[in-house]
C-alpha cells in the first residue's frame, strides 16, 4: 500500500493505493471536498465486487443498504504525503526515506553520507525512533541540521509527523533531506512520507534471505543498500544469493554494496545522489 | 513490530509490540463511521476491504484490531470481509500479466524480472452495508 510506495522512480508501482487518489490532491486541506469526489464513480464496479465476495457472504450480509466507498484506507496519510511531496518539489529538494531493521547501520550510513557529500549536497536529516535522541546526537556529528521525532509507541513514521518535523528544520540552502525511519521492516512499508526515493538497507550480518522474509518492504525499495560490507567475510556473507534475492523482489532498484565504516562503496553512492539531485533540479517545477 | 508479520502463503503470524494494523484499522473505522453518518445510517452490518499481499498488512491482525476498536460504536458486531489481492506484475517481454508466486517479480515464462507492479499493494475500503 503506502500509496505509490514511495519512490518517485518513473514506472514504479503505477497501481499503488494512492493511484486511486491522484486527482484529489489539489488544494483541499480536509476531507470535506473529497467526500464528494468519491460519491460519483462508485456504482460502476459494484457488481464485480459482489462477485468477488459471494463466498464470504454470511446470512446477515447482503440484506442491507450498500454504500460504495472505494477509498484507500490510508487516504489521509497519502494526502499528507502528497502535500509533503509538493512542498519538497517546490524547493528542489531530493528526499530519501531510509528503512531497515534495527541495527542495520542506518544512522552510521546516513552520518557518513552527509559527511562525504559535504558541500556538494547540503543535507538535513529527520530521524525517527520510539525513544531517545541518541541517533540525532550521533547524526549531528556530521554537521548537518537534525530533527529527532520520537514516536512513543508508534512503530513507523507517518507523513504528518514529517510535516511537523519540517517546521523545526531550516530548509534554506538544503539540497537533500534524509529521513531515517524507525528501525522496522514491516510497518513503515505502508506509509508514504512524500519521499522521492525509498532506500532499504540490508546489512551482511542479517542473512541473505532477509528480503524473502519481508517481501513488502523490499518490494517497495527504490534503492537497495547492502551495508557493513567490511564484515562480509566474518559473516560468511554469500553475495550471489543476497543479490539474487534482492533482484527477485526489487528488480528495478539499483544496489549499492558499501561499508560506511571503511568508506568502501560510499563514493558511488554519493555520486548517485548527486545525479539524482541534478535530475530533480532539472525537473519542470510545474511537473509537466 | 519487526518480528514476524510478513504475509506469506502458510504464514506464521506473530503478534507483538505495537501492531500497525491497529492504527490502520482505526483509519478504516473512522472512514466507516463517517460514511455511515453521512448516509444517515445507525448501524453498520458489514465492511468490505481489499488488502494486497504486498501491503504489509496481516488480515488476521486487522480482524483482531477491528473487534477491539469497534466495541461501543455503530460498527460493533459488523462482519469484516477481507478480499485478498494477489501481487500481479506485467512482463514487458511476454506482454502478459502474471500473478507473483512468493511475491517474486519474476515472469514464470521468460524468468525476466518485471519492472511494473500492477496489483498487490491495495488497502482499500470497498463498501459498507448499513441500516
Amino acid at each position: 500500500m503506502c500509496q505509490e510506495c514511495g519512490c518517485g522512480l518513473p514506472g514504479e508501482n503505477p497501481v499503488g493505493i494512492s493511484a486511486h487518489h491522484h486527482d484529489h490532491d489539489h488544494d483541499h486541506g480536509h476531507s470535506h471536498d473529497h467526500q464528494h469526489d468519491h460519491d460519483h464513480p462508485h456504482f460502476h464496479t459494484h457488481s464485480h465486487d459482489e462477485a468477488d465476495h459471494d463466498h464470504s457472504h454470511g446470512d446477515a450480509v447482503g440484506q442491507h443498504r450498500v454504500l460504495e466507498v472505494r477509498q484507500a484506507i490510508l487516504e489521509k496519510n497519502d494526502r499528507l504525503a502528497e502535500r509533503n511531496r509538493g512542498f519538497f518539489h517546490a524547493r528542489g529538494l531530493l528526499v530519501l526515506n531510509v528503512l531497515s531493521s534495527p541495527g542495520s547501520g542506518k544512522t552510521t550510513f546516513i552520518r557518513e553520507t552527509v559527511r562525504l557529500l559535504g558541500k556538494r549536497l547540503k543535507t538535513g536529516v529527520i530521524v525517527g525512533d520510539l525513544a531517545t535522541d541518541n541517533d540525532a546526537q550521533r547524526l549531528r556529528e556530521s554537521g548537518a541540521p537534525v530533527v529527532q521525532i520520537t514516536t512513543g509507541t508508534v512503530c513507523h513514521l507517518e507523513a504528518e509527523m514529517v510535516a511537523r518535523a519540517l517546521k523545526q528544520l531550516d530548509l534554506k540552502g538544503l539540497d537533500l533531506l534524509i529521513i531515517e525511519n524507525v528501525g522496522n521492516l514491516v510497518c513503515p512499508a505502508s506509509y508514504d512520507l512524500g519521499e522521492d526515493l525509498r532506500v532499504v538497507l540490508l546489512s551482511v550480518t542479517e542473512g541473505e534471505d532477509k528480503p524473502l522474509k519481508y517481501p513488502p518492504m523490499f518490494q517497495s525499495a527504490g534503492v537497495a543498500v547492502v551495508s557493513k560490507m567490511d564484515l562480509a567475510t566474518a559473516c560468511d556473507y554469500n553475495r550471489d544469493t543476497a543479490l539474487a534475492n534482492l533482484r527477485r523482489l526489487a528488480p528495478n532498484a539499483p544496489v549499492f554494496e558499501l561499508s560506511a565504516k571503511t568508506g568502501n562503496g560510499m563514493d558511488a553512492w554519493c555520486e548517485f545522489l548527486i545525479q539524482q539531485h541534478k535530475a530533480i533540479k532539472a525537473r519542470d517545477p510545474l511537473g509537466a | 513490530m519487526e518480528p514476524g508479520s510478513g504475509r506469506l502463503p502458510g504464514r506464521l503470524v506473530v503478534f507483538g509490540g505495537t501492531m500497525h494494523e491497529l492504527s490502520i484499522m482505526q483509519s478504516v473505522l473512522d472512514q466507516v463511521l463517517e460514511k455511515a453518518r453521512q448516509a444517515g445510517a445507525s448501524r453498520v452490518h458489514a465492511i468490505r476491504l481489499r488488502i494486497g499481499v504486498l501491503s504489509g498488512v496481516v488480515p488476521d491482525a486487522l480482524q483482531f484490531a477491528f473487534e477491539a476498536l469497534a466495541d461501543g460504536t455503530p460498527a460493533q458486531g459488523a462482519q469484516l470481509l477481507i478480499e485478498d489481492v494477489p501481487a500481479r506484475f506485467w512482463c514487458a517481454t511476454c506482454r502478459h500479466e502474471f500473478e507473483a508466486t512468493r511475491m517474486f517479480a519474476e515472469c514464470p515464462d521468460c524468468h525476466r524480472p518485471s519492472m511494473e507492479l500492477r496489483a498487490g499493494r491495495e488497502m482499500e475500503l470497498t463498501s459498507l452495508e448499513v441500516d
